[in-house]
């Protein structure tokens, strides 16, 4: 029998994966035989951890021994809405001491929901020399002292992205730590950060740096600063501006929109706190190359926006507080025709009565006007079925699909009857849906609809909705392709859960909270699933000081080649298959 | 085609514990934990607080139902305000987002268009000490330090939190001097305090962080009013 790995030199074979950088394939690839898996694991350069605790870094960095890029994601989605207590975990440390040692070439690292520390940072800012990408997505548990150590040692530095972390703000000097001849910074987003930086210092940082594409300051960085910032880098194709008040003076005004124009290659706006309209149109000029635009910290009205809005035609992304309003939205609809992505935030979420004119018509719009429109996130107070209809048949092409209608289980404000339809028909249109988020009064049947038609799902959100274990089921035995879902205050409890037990094991992972699943229903499935972490979350007292029936508080179910975990706080159980497992 | 039948369609029941594997599910499953409250000093101090312990076994449509009924008993906004105020993360707005509209709504002379600008949220960190874990409070869905209370009792529930009425000089020393836990908070300036000192207004505009100390431990940080009388004591 021929051989077939051997029918190539390892070089070339190796040569020919270098052009394939897609997990999937390279997953695919390395089933083929022995020969090509050694091949292709000595030749993977990058990872993606979907779930910190899947895997040991020890087993990551034995299977892949060369890897240059590692991205890694803790804590479950949930978290964002403070439903995960602190200290829950997503520790990066073992991480990160683990490729100290394995990984001296590592270039790239980025975390979502991790905790990482100053140590942590500054052992990277010396272990990796030829360090170059760091990004730190809703992270937390450093302060700009680590930041400072990145500065200073990183030498090869290309981008530092802080995301929407929290970052212990102790000085703004961390920003002169890098040295002056450090000229290789192409993005930096220091958005997130509370302190003013050593503005001076900044200003050398940008004028030295001729590959800056990327710069996202913070709301301390003054409107009179940004000018000359501009001037220093005009090459820069994406801009967060900092605070973008000032009182009203025209020298201001006119050096600004002049700092604008000379940025030719400006593509994305971000920032734009505090903002006072007279100066928004010192942006008028190059509005119209803008592919991306972040007002959603911009507290400016419809008529404002409307100005802003139509005179960028080639938009694709739009981030807008609902100021925007329903004939802001009209606007966008009608100028806006590349629109890809929108999201609407709300701008008083707690308060008990609308504020804005902004109605479930304004996505109704979007949706008729914007033929390419493939992503929506909106929040609102009230929705229809026959809206949603006209939604999903005016946008097939739908890929993610997120509402939000601010007062839990709001029926049809027009019929009073549950959004079931509504929801049924954007997964029954929209055939290529892989994010859904649910919202409004919705009983199991809604759950039929999405297990019958939501063969490409990947993630689904759901809260306050349902009726009974049928609902969950219909979700868990029909959509294929689930990866995470994610469950608040449904009265979903043991039955679906144990008999798709199965099902956990082809999904990253499932959270559900304020549900009804039992803590008996916990055990058996940790005991029966090895492949399975079970971790019960109950901040009230050990879950086995109530009755098995008791239902738990929170379940944070994921599936994992390494066994439990060993750094939960004492407010998280695992449930293990086997007693001789427990570590006191 | 009606849900009730459906379910006997699927042969529900008889799935329930068909897992596809071998032996039966009869062993008691082993919790598997790092460590335990019965190593804490908890277990060992009263439950003076009531607990929502009758929670444990309750329904979720009867919450559901309850919430409704308050609705109807209050009126329309205070009922909107206390069942909203009880729902953690929801709306689902990041607690960054929330927080930067917070601090520029403060400042910004355009805070009167919005008239509700009172419920953008003030998360602040909360230690207890002892506890092994931290919790985050959003200081602005309580009205008064007795909500606040009632919350911090509820989430550390194994513990006593003891926030009596520190204008009642007596009773403060009691609790100061007793193994009660008393809530604390570090203000703008850095300074640690007694919470209740200050008009609760203030205390949810000045508070930075919770630190809920045992008792012995916060007498150096009695109110101004009854620091002379302290210091003698102490």
């Amino acid at each position: 029998m021929p051989r077939m790995g051997y029918s190539f030199p390892e070089e070339v074979l190796e040569h020919v994966f270098s052009f394939i950088q897609s997990d999937e394939d390279r997953n695919a690839i390395s089933a083929v035989c022995r020969s090509w898996h050694d091949i292709e694991r000595w030749s993977r350069r990058r990872v993606f951890v979907g779930n910190c605790y899947a895997i040991s870094p020890k087993m990551v960095i034995r299977r892949f021994p060369e890897v240059r890029s590692i991205e890694l994601k803790g804590k479950p989605h949930f978290a964002d809405f403070n439903l995960v207590p602190e200290d829950w975990g997503g520790y990066v440390a073992p991480w990160i001491s683990a490729m100290a040692s394995a990984y001296p070439w590592l270039e790239e690292i980025r975390l979502k929901r991790m905790v990482i520390t100053d140590e942590s940072l500054e052992l990277i800012s010396k272990s990796f020399k030829n360090f170059k990408v760091l990004v730190l997505s809703s992270c937390e548990g450093f302060s700009t002292e680590g930041l400072a150590a990145i500065a200073a040692n990183c030498r090869n530095l290309r981008e530092l992205d802080l995301g929407e972390s929290e970052v212990e703000d102790l000085s703004g000097h961390w920003l002169s730590h890098f040295p002056d001849n450090y000229t290789s910074l192409v993005s930096l987003n220091i958005a997130c950060l509370g302190c003013e930086v050593s503005f001076s210092a900044l200003e050398r940082l940008v004028g030295r740096c001729p590959n800056l594409r990327t710069l996202r300051l913070n709301r301390a960085v003054p409107l009179d600063k940004l000018a000359n910032l501009l001037c220093r880098a005009p090459q820069l194709v994406e801009l967060g501006t900092g605070a973008y008040s000032s009182e009203l003076r025209p020298d201001l005004f006119s050096n600004l929109s002049g700092a604008f124009s000379g940025c030719k290659e400006l593509k994305s706006l971000s920032g734009f706190w505090d903002v006072v309209p007279g100066y928004l149109p010192a942006v008028y000029p190059i509005c119209s190359k803008l592919t991306s635009l972040n007002l959603s910290y911009a507290t400016i009205q419809s008529p404002e926006l409307i100005k802003l809005v139509s005179q960028c035609q080639n938009l694709q992304r739009l981030w807008v507080l609902d100021y925007i309003e329903d004939a802001g939205l009209v606007a966008l609809a009608a100028s806006c025709k590349d629109l890809r992505e929108l999201r609407v935030f709300p701008s008083d979420p707690f308060g008990p009565e609308p504020n804005v004119g902004l109605t479930e018509q304004g996505l109704v719009s979007v949706s008729e006007g914007c033929p390419k429109l493939q992503s929506v996130l909106y929040f609102c107070r009230q929705m229809s079925n026959a809206a949603l209809i006209t939604i999903a048949r005016n946008r097939p092409n739908m890929t993610r699909f997120r509402l939000c209608i601010i007062e839990p289980q709001a029926p049809d404000y027009l019929t009073l009857q549950p959004l079931d339809v509504g929801f049924g028909a954007i997964v029954e249109h929209c055939k290529d849906l892989r994010r859904l988020s649910l919202s409004g009064l919705l009983t199991d049947r809604v759950f039929q609809y999405i297990g019958t038609h939501a063969k490409k799902l990947e993630m689904l959100s759901v809260a306050f909705a349902g009726e009974s274990d049928l609902g969950l089921h219909h979700i868990l035995s029909g959509c294929e392709n689930l990866r995470k879902l994610e469950i608040r205050d449904c009265p979903f409890g043991d039955k679906a859960l144990l008999a798709n037990a199965a099902k956990l094991e082809t999904m990253r992972s499932l959270w559900m909270s304020s549900c009804s699943v039992s803590f008996g229903a916990c055990k058996l499935l940790g005991q029966k699933m090895p492949g399975l972490n079970v971790e019960v979350i109950d901040e009230r007292s050990p879950p086995d000081s109530r009755p098995e029936s008791c239902p738990i508080e929170k379940l944070y179910i994921y599936r994992t080649v390494s066994g439990p975990r060993f750094d939960m706080p004492g407010f998280v159980w695992t449930m293990a298959e086997n007693p001789a497992l427990r570590l006191s | 085609m009606e849900i009730g039948s459906e379910k006997e369609k699927m042969g529900f029941e008889e799935t329930e514990l068909r897992l596809g594997l071998p032996g039966n599910g009869g062993s008691e499953g082993e919790v598997a934990r790092k460590r335990g409250f019965s190593e804490t000093k908890a277990t060992t101090m009263d439950l003076k607080l009531k607990l929502s312990s009758k929670d444990a076994g309750m329904d979720l449509n009867e919450k559901a139902k309850t919430l409704k009924k308050e609705k109807n008993l209050l009126t329309a906004d205070t009922a909107k305000h206390h069942a909203k105020a009880q729902v953690v993360g929801w709306p689902p707005v990041r607690s960054f987002r929330k927080n930067m509209l917070a601090v520029q709504k403060g400042s910004s002379e355009e805070s009167d268009m919005n008239k509700a600008s009172g419920n953008i949220a003030a998360f602040v960190k909360v230690s207890m000490d002892g506890a092994p874990y931290l919790r985050k409070v959003d200081l602005k869905t309580y009205q008064s330090y007795k909500e606040l209370s009632v919350a911090l009792g509820k989430m550390f529930s194994s513990f006593t939190i003891g926030m009596k009425d520190f204008m009642n000089e007596s009773k403060l020393m009691d609790v100061l001097n007793s193994s009660d836990y008393v809530p604390t908070y570090e203000d703008k300036v850095g300074d640690w305090m007694l919470v209740g000192d200050v008009p609760w207004e203030m205390f949810v505009d000045s508070c930075n962080r919770l630190r809920i100390m045992k008792g012995k431990e916060a007498i150096g940080l009695a109110p101004r009013a009854m620091g002379k009388c302290m210091r003698n004591r102490s």
